[in-house]
């Protein structure tokens, strides 16, 4: 299969209900975001951030795929993806406040996001290094034959690094039922993907190892979620990986010191006016009979429901300071 | 619980063999150790045996299986994983370091990750200088990771079964000028003792000698050269490199009050260093000469033969080092 650009999105049908569904998930991101946006600024985040405005369409539209023995491995901007397949916000947010409820108990921090009950088996803050981790869950599927798959998320300029390509091979190879959903938001870091990059086009990487691919509109989350089900099922079959290329932007800049002041003038603009709330609430209005105000109501709820998370969170405990040796090695015996 | 003669590497063959035979979650991975048995002949038979699912060959991409095996562990499977030489570790030094060592961790210290990292290191079959090194100082600084060094085919057994029932990572070094040596091994069943640091392979009263992989039999030979000239070594092997088990090491020190570390890594960042520092601090009142240690010189190794041997520590040297301590003749 070569690359097939995502059809118009009116020829994709998804049921209200379902797309539903996905605008509350995108509205949760959103508002989880931009509450992490305004921790930083009350010094409640530590360190480093790294914001994922404008690209939940790609976590959500993708996660929604996943079964509950599915396994995902995602990158330090990999708020979206936890929150998207179920994380609670408050254990989100605690972990990013570095206090004792967090997720990981204080231990990992903003890009360390994880709960192997999910499946969420790991964010990884090495530009390139959970793709081979998920291809371990891959093999595990299809050493266990129940039918599980595994999904690994990574950004453009995760596709230059050695990681990437041993893992597009080794997938291929062994015909692993896996993902790689790359997310395409034109910068590496603070680089424009054309400075580093030969192509715009990345599904072209993916040919280079004779794997499928898809390009879709990462913006719109029912193109995506349409692609990614189409890989789904392929993989679930036994036929193998899917590259999945979501063309997105990142609306605020690389991490929290940077003000992304390097973009073109108008660009964020014209990427705004196809943000991926904007675009499912055009959808929702048109196929849900939703009106303007219903979303309007259902964006204050999940504000106020991220909100409450984001007050607990704030006033959890600190860890305590001890010895974690325990943490560090498992003293278990088998 | 019976013991039997074999080889190093018949030793490596059978403890992955039982440990592949006791558990159908145990998987082997690496390059070339299917139908050809691995490049060293270490995983021989393994995947006419266990079939080519349980014993897979891979790509030449260590990164990607690497970090497999850690995907592999968290979803349920107890990899082995085959690295053909200890200083390919530098191609998914990410890998180990980064995700493998500090997973557990970074998830708040409740999940396990049971998998182990066999490799081959060690210099004296004149390989050059990316296919010699033990890679034991490279990992010393990995907290999460627990490191293993086979000394002789009874370790050699006993660390990888012990390594793989473990809960944790751990890398398993294994030295390839070891590979023809033979000597008796205990077999287990099903229960692995634990592997609680150094080995102690005889007692002694004069002097402390500390070595691990290819140089354990060289305090050995350099033990039976001490004795004929009435200096008594007590000598360990120091199996585990991380996380390094001084106490046995001071205990003996008290005793002896002499300490010599051999090491096949360079002094500068090798675990003697660190041992002498336990010692020194924990047994200082103890202690009738300055600690010493052999390590390699401060190069990369060399190819030719002449040059190799001169850069590892001699049998010769140990016994002259070991001399010099005892009798008092200072540096």
């Amino acid at each position: 299969m070569t690359a097939t650009p995502s059809s118009p999105s009116a020829e994709q049908h998804v049921e209200p209900e379902r797309l539903l569904r996905f605008y509350q998930k995108m509205l949760l991101i959103r508002a989880f975001e931009d509450k992490v946006h305004d921790a930083f600024q009350s010094n409640l985040v530590f360190g480093t951030t790294h914001l994922c405005q404008g690209q939940e369409a790609v976590s959500v539209g993708a996660i929604e795929c996943l079964g509950a023995g599915d396994s995902l491995t995602y990158t330090y901007r990999g708020h979206g993806q936890v929150i998207a397949r179920g994380m609670d916000p408050q254990a989100a947010f605690a972990e990013i406040f570095g206090r004792e409820t967090g997720c990981s108990r204080g231990l990992g921090g903003s890009m360390h996001l994880a709960d192997l009950s999910l499946g969420l088996l790991g964010s990884f803050a090495i530009v390139g290094a959970g793709l081979p981790v998920a291809l371990g869950a891959a093999i595990s599927a299809q050493l266990n034959g129940r039918g599980q798959i595994a999904m690994t998320f990574f950004g453009d300029g995760a596709t230059n690094i050695g990681s990437f390509h041993e893992s597009m091979n080794l997938a291929v190879v062994w015909r692993l039922p896996i993902l790689f959903i790359c997310e395409n938001n034109l910068y590496g870091e603070y680089s424009p993907i054309l400075l580093t990059t030969p192509f715009e086009d990345l599904t072209r990487r993916a040919e280079a190892y004779a794997m499928p691919t898809e390009s879709v509109d990462g913006n719109d989350v029912v193109a995506v979620h349409a692609a990614a089900l189409r890989a789904t099922e392929r993989a679930r079959r036994g036929d193998g990986p899917t590259f999945i290329e979501c063309k997105t932007y990142r609306q605020r800049g690389h991490s929290r010191s940077d003000p992304a002041k390097y973009r073109p003038a108008g660009e964020l603009e014209a990427w705004l006016k196809r943000d991926p709330i904007v675009q499912c609430e055009a959808r929702l209005r048109a196929s849900a009979n939703l009106q303007q105000a219903d979303l309007d109501a259902l964006r204050l709820e999940t504000e106020s429901k991220i909100n409450t998370a984001y007050e607990a969170a704030a006033a959890a405990p600190w860890p305590e300071v001890r010895d974690l040796g325990p943490e560090t090695l498992s003293s278990s015996r088998a | 619980m019976n013991s039997v003669e074999m080889t190093y590497r018949e030793a490596i063959i059978a403890a992955q063999r039982a440990e592949l035979s006791a558990d159908d979650r145990v998987l082997l991975i690496g390059e070339d150790i299917g139908a050809a048995g691995g490049s060293f002949k270490l995983t021989e038979g393994l995947q006419a045996q266990f079939g080519a699912s349980r014993v897979r060959d891979t790509p030449i991409s260590e990164q990607a299986f690497v970090g497999a095996a850690m995907g592999l562990a968290l979803t349920g499977y107890r990899p082995i994983v085959e690295l053909m030489f200890a200083d390919f570790m530098g191609v998914c030094f990410d890998q180990i370091v980064n995700g493998i060592a500090k997973h557990r961790f970074m998830q708040g210290g409740t999940l396990e990750l049971p998998l182990v990292i066999r490799t081959v290191g060690g210099a004296g079959a004149r390989f050059g200088a990316q296919h010699s090194q033990t890679g034991e100082s490279w990992l010393l600084p990995a907290p999460g990771l627990k490191v293993f060094a086979a000394g002789s085919p009874n370790e050699a057994y006993h660390l990888i079964r012990a390594a793989v029932r473990d809960p944790n990572p751990v890398v398993v070094l294994e030295h390839k000028f070891l590979f023809t040596r033979r000597g008796p091994v205990q077999l287990f069943d099903q229960a692995i003792p634990p592997v609680e640091g150094p080995k102690r392979l005889r007692p002694g009263d004069d002097i402390t000698i500390v070595a691990s992989l290819a140089m354990v039999e060289r305090i050995q030979s350099a033990a039976r050269e001490l004795e004929r000239v009435g200096i008594s070594a007590e000598l360990f092997d120091l199996r585990v490199i991380r996380p390094l088990h001084a106490a046995s090491i001071i205990d003996s020190v008290t005793r002896t009050n002499r300490l010599l570390v051999v090491e096949e890594n360079h002094s500068l960042g090798g675990w003697g260093g660190e041992l002498i520092a336990s010692v020194v601090t924990e047994a200082f009142d103890y202690l009738d000469a300055p600690p010493e240690r052999l390590t390699l010189p401060d190069w990369p190794m060399p190819y030719s033969p002449r040059l190799e041997d001169a850069a590892l520590p001699s049998v010769e040297a140990i016994v002259t080092k070991a001399r010099a301590m005892v009798e008092g003749r200072g540096r």
